[in-house]
Formats: structure tokens, C-alpha cells, sequence
């Protein structure tokens, strides 16, 4: 076992979360600092996203996920931020202390100062789902199919079913579709899809693959690769109505039902988790229950925009530099930030705040369900701080609230988040 | 007079609009909540624009190239694009943004490298 090496800053992940978080501490003066990276080269999932999308908010321009990456991970490069890639953290405890191995360093252990956590999410995976059937070869999540597709260059299967309508399943719609392969139906539970319109529009209707919306996979059949599946209709309770089976001849059926943050490491540390987001509990600094250990990204709650991802993570990275060189704030106030009616997750949970602050503070959560012309309030002890109508909001679509400087030192107690009636 | 219903992209609310077209030329749009929603339909029923994005094998590397149309090509031209990318084998090394085909199938439109390889 190796002597223990002393960091003032360890990145857990090289995705989009961990290179903004890296890039703002770096920028504030933090030298002593590695990230850390469980594949073999930085990124994350925007790897895999060769789609293009992403960064419109941030750099004004659609990019695909690569190039969106390598722009991070180029800036990166130039300030000589250290990112050890092909490495796994094993643990970490709540004195911040993290156990890794890697090929080239094999087993090391670190003391950080500070700790972010941008580890990302996972798919739900087809035990989540108790589907009745066989366990037989031929199912896969949407996103190891596209990591199949786009990095590998592999084809899982050329007659594909797809259950979930998620952005990630329709994106695989297309993607199967232009390599080759039959998309015969994308299934979904729910009255409405989670994915974008365009990706509605661009990945399936130009392609002329059907949309069954309130339905979903009740059979799956084959001995050692899967044959086929069924698909029943659902009542507005989700239950599956007898009698209205289809059935599908397809040797692959790809799963986008849902991402969850990926936590293990963070649980291990004892970080206090929300039922919610199953994502840390964190302030307005990104900070969570343990001082010293932040969480951005994914792994905090589960984005629609990398551009918000980029974002939030240069906030929290801000944050960890600031208590590494001693200049964290003192709070006067600290309040929760509570869920109203309508409202799921809302991040940050807790706000510490300053009498004279002059920083605005986003909260962000997902509608539970779709409003039209409605208004999302932010209330405190009964006065209304801000309040933003919208046509439509969706729980596809994050919601953001930005409160301004003026209304932030108008906080005199704990918050509710809620949707009302235009 | 051809009626077509186009669903909108550009935000959530998705509005069906129905598109009046007379000798391929748009005559009215409805159903539209914004302006936004009229210019989208009107492009979709008289020319309909789509960025290809996919990925071509590279002699020498275990990892496929991802690439991309420089700008939309016309939707109808997306399988014959497809098609033309099967018989591209680009060489290594590779930089972000090099051109992998030239105006493919005639569209006037590169298909660009999105990573380096290599």
C-alpha cells in the first residue's frame, strides 16, 4: 500500500460536470488538484452523443456531444489541469479521504481538502421494470446500445423495439434506424412523451416509426436472444388492459426509462441523499451534509441541458476553491428550499445566505407533470419573491427560477417552490 | 389545395399546425401560437432541412469516427448521405472539423470530422 498523498482538490469524474467544476477552481488559484476518470479518456456520455444539440445556451452554436466535450477538456489541457484517466474510485469517507486504483498508479489513497462529486448518472435497467419473460440475450439500455453504436461501431440487433420515449431511446431510434436496422415501435407508458418535440419529430416521424403512447412491454420471449415482445395498452391508473395485446417479432429491445444519479460512492461517505432527486442534499454553494464534499452534474440531479450541467458545476467549483483559500462566507440565515404543489426536486435544497449579498441564487426542478399557462411562485412565509408564467411546462424540461440579488436579501425564512394558476 | 399537419419543434407546447399548401407553395398556416411556429412550417412543407450525424469506420482504429453535415442538407437527401458514408474509410490521424467527404450527393454540404483520431 502506498503512502497517502495530500490533494487540496480531487475531481471524482472527467465528464462535463467534473471539467467546469476543475476549470473555475484552476482558474481561482487552486493548483493542487486531479481529476478523476473512470474511462480512459476525459468527457463523459457526450462521448457517445454524436448528435448534435448540445450548447446553444452556452456557446451559441448546436454542437455535437464530442465536440462539446473536447472543448472542455482542450481548455483543460491548456491550463495543465491534471486528469487521471482510467481510474476507479473504490471509496470515499467523510474526512475526505478517497481510495483509487488505476493500472498506472495502482492502489492510491488521497486526502483532499475538498471533494466534487461529478460522477454522473446510470440508466434504469430492466430489473427496475419487472417485466414479465425471459432472461434472454438481446436487451439493452438505450445508451449501452449507443455506446455500442457510436463508440464500437456495433449493431446490437436489426429488428429493435424501444421501451420509454425518453431523448436517449429516440435518439436510438434514429440512430439504429440509419445504421440499418428495422425500428418497428417506441413504447411508452405515459399519456406523453419525455422527449423533446424535435427529437419526436426528427427521430421517429422521419422515419415513420410509430409511437404508442400509454402502452408498454408486458412479455418478453425467446430462449437464448430474444424473439419478440408483447405490448398492451394502459388505463390512466397504468395498468395494463387485457385483451389489447400486439405482438412484435425483434431480436432487440433497447430500455430509456429513466436516469438515476449515481451515488454509491456518495452514500458510502454518508452524504445525505434526497428521496426526490436521488441526488445529494445540497446549499447554494453546491456543498452537501459532509463540509468539504460538493456534487454537480448528474449525480446531483438529472439534467436536460449539458449547458446547465456546465454551469452549475463552474459554481460549485467556484465554491470549493473559495473554502480551500479560507474565504468561504459566513452565513446570517440559512433556510430550506421546499417542494410545493406541481413541483419535484427543486436544487438547491438549502440556501445560506447574507444580509448584503449580491449574488443571485437559480433554484431548478421538474414539473410533475405538463401545466399549460401556468405560473411557477417562490414564496416566503406567504409574500411572493417571484413569479414566471409559462405556455407550457413539462417534466422533460428542467425549470429554472433565477431570484435576483434584491429579491435574495428579501429571504427571511424557509421557501416553497410551487406551480398556481396564470 | 393539399393540406398537411406538421407538429412544431421549437418548444415544449408543440403545436399541430395545419399547413394549406396549392402547387408546393404554402398558402396558410394554423394552429400556430407563435411566429416562430409559421416560418418552421412553412420551410418543413416547401423545403425541410436535417443535420446528419453518424459515424464511418477508420482503417486502423477499433473506434468508428463520429462526423457530421457542416450545415442541414435536405431531408430527402438523408439516405442517399448515408449511403455515400458507406464507402468512406478515412486515414488516421484525424482532426476535429476535417472534411471526411465533400459535397456529398450533391448537396454542396461537407461531412466534417467531430473528434479527433488518432
Amino acid at each position: 500500500m502506498s503512502e497517502i498523498l495530500h490533494k487540496q482538490l480531487v475531481i471524482i469524474g472527467g465528464g462535463p460536470a467534473g471539467l467546469a467544476a476543475a476549470i473555475a477552481a484552476w482558474e481561482d488559484g487552486i493548483r493542487n488538484m486531479v481529476v478523476l476518470e473512470r474511462e480512459d479518456t476525459a468527457g463523459g456520455i457526450l462521448r457517445q452523443c454524436i448528435h448534435n444539440g448540445f450548447g446553444l445556451h452556452r456557446f451559441g452554436e448546436e454542437l455535437t456531444g464530442p465536440e462539446y466535450a473536447q472543448r472542455d477538456i482542450d481548455r483543460a489541457a491548456e491550463l495543465g489541469i491534471p486528469v487521471q484517466c482510467s481510474t476507479t474510485v473504490l471509496s470515499l469517507s467523510r474526512e475526505r479521504q478517497i481510495t483509487c486504483i488505476s493500472p498506472e498508479f495502482g492502489l492510491q489513497v488521497i486526502e483532499a481538502e475538498a471533494v466534487i462529486l461529478a460522477m454522473g448518472c446510470r440508466e434504469r435497467p430492466r430489473g427496475a421494470l419487472g417485466t414479465p419473460g425471459t432472461r434472454c440475450a438481446g436487451i439493452y439500455t438505450a445508451g449501452t446500445a449507443q455506446k455500442f453504436v457510436n463508440l464500437e461501431g456495433l449493431m446490437p440487433g436489426k429488428r429493435v423495439v424501444i421501451l420509454g420515449s425518453g431523448d436517449i431511446g429516440l435518439i436510438m431510434a434514429r440512430r439504429m434506424t440509419l445504421q440499418g436496422a428495422k425500428v418497428l415501435a417506441c413504447v411508452e407508458l405515459m399519456p406523453y412523451s419525455s422527449g423533446l418535440n424535435r427529437n419526436i419529430v426528427q427521430c421517429l416521424q422521419d422515419y415513420d416509426i410509430p409511437l404508442y403512447l400509454s402502452h408498454t412491454v408486458t412479455r418478453i420471449e425467446g430462449r437464448d436472444r430474444l424473439t419478440g415482445v408483447e405490448v398492451s395498452q394502459v388505463g390512466p391508473d397504468r395498468k395494463v388492459i387485457p385483451g389489447t395485446q400486439m405482438h412484435f417479432d425483434c431480436d432487440t429491445l433497447l430500455l430509456s426509462v429513466g436516469l438515476i444519479p449515481e451515488n454509491e460512492l456518495s452514500r458510502g461517505a454518508g452524504v445525505e441523499l434526497s428521496p426526490v432527486t436521488s441526488g445529494a442534499e445540497v446549499d447554494d454553494s453546491f456543498e452537501t451534509s459532509i463540509p468539504g464534499i460538493y456534487a454537480c452534474g448528474n449525480v446531483l440531479h438529472v439534467h436536460d441541458l449539458v449547458d446547465y450541467v456546465s454551469e452549475e458545476s463552474f459554481r460549485a467549483g467556484h465554491a470549493a476553491a473559495r473554502r480551500i483559500q479560507g474565504s468561504q462566507r459566513k452565513e446570517d440565515l440559512t433556510v430550506k428550499v421546499r417542494d410545493g404543489s406541481g413541483v419535484r426536486g427543486t436544487v438547491p435544497q438549502i440556501l445560506k445566505l447574507r444580509k448584503d449579498s449580491e449574488e443571485s441564487v437559480r433554484l431548478m426542478f421538474r414539473p410533475a407533470a405538463v401545466y399549460k399557462n401556468m405560473a411557477c411562485v417562490v414564496e416566503c412565509g406567504g409574500e411572493v419573491l417571484m413569479r414566471k408564467r409559462a405556455m407550457i411546462f413539462t417534466p422533460g424540461e428542467m425549470a429554472v427560477m433565477d431570484l435576483k440579488p434584491d429579491m435574495v436579501r428579501k429571504i427571511n425564512g424557509d421557501l416553497l417552490v410551487r406551480m398556481e394558476e396564470a | 389545395m393539399e393540406e398537411k399537419i406538421i407538429t412544431c419543434i421549437n418548444c415544449p407546447m408543440g403545436c399541430r399546425m395545419t399547413v394549406s399548401m396549392e402547387n408546393g407553395e404554402v398558402r396558410s398556416v394554423t394552429g400556430n401560437t407563435c411566429k416562430r411556429g409559421e416560418t418552421y412550417a412553412k420551410q418543413e412543407c416547401t423545403m425541410p432541412l436535417r443535420m446528419v450525424t453518424a459515424v464511418v469506420p477508420v482503417d486502423g482504429s477499433p473506434m468508428p469516427l463520429s462526423v457530421k453535415t457542416e450545415k442541414p442538407i435536405p431531408k430527402a437527401s438523408i439516405h442517399d448521405c448515408m449511403r455515400a458514408l458507406a464507402d468512406v474509410h478515412p486515414s488516421l490521424p484525424i482532426r476535429e472539423k476535417d472534411v471526411v467527404l465533400a459535397d456529398v450527393c450533391g448537396t454542396g454540404v461537407n461531412i466534417i470530422a467531430t473528434r479527433n483520431l488518432g
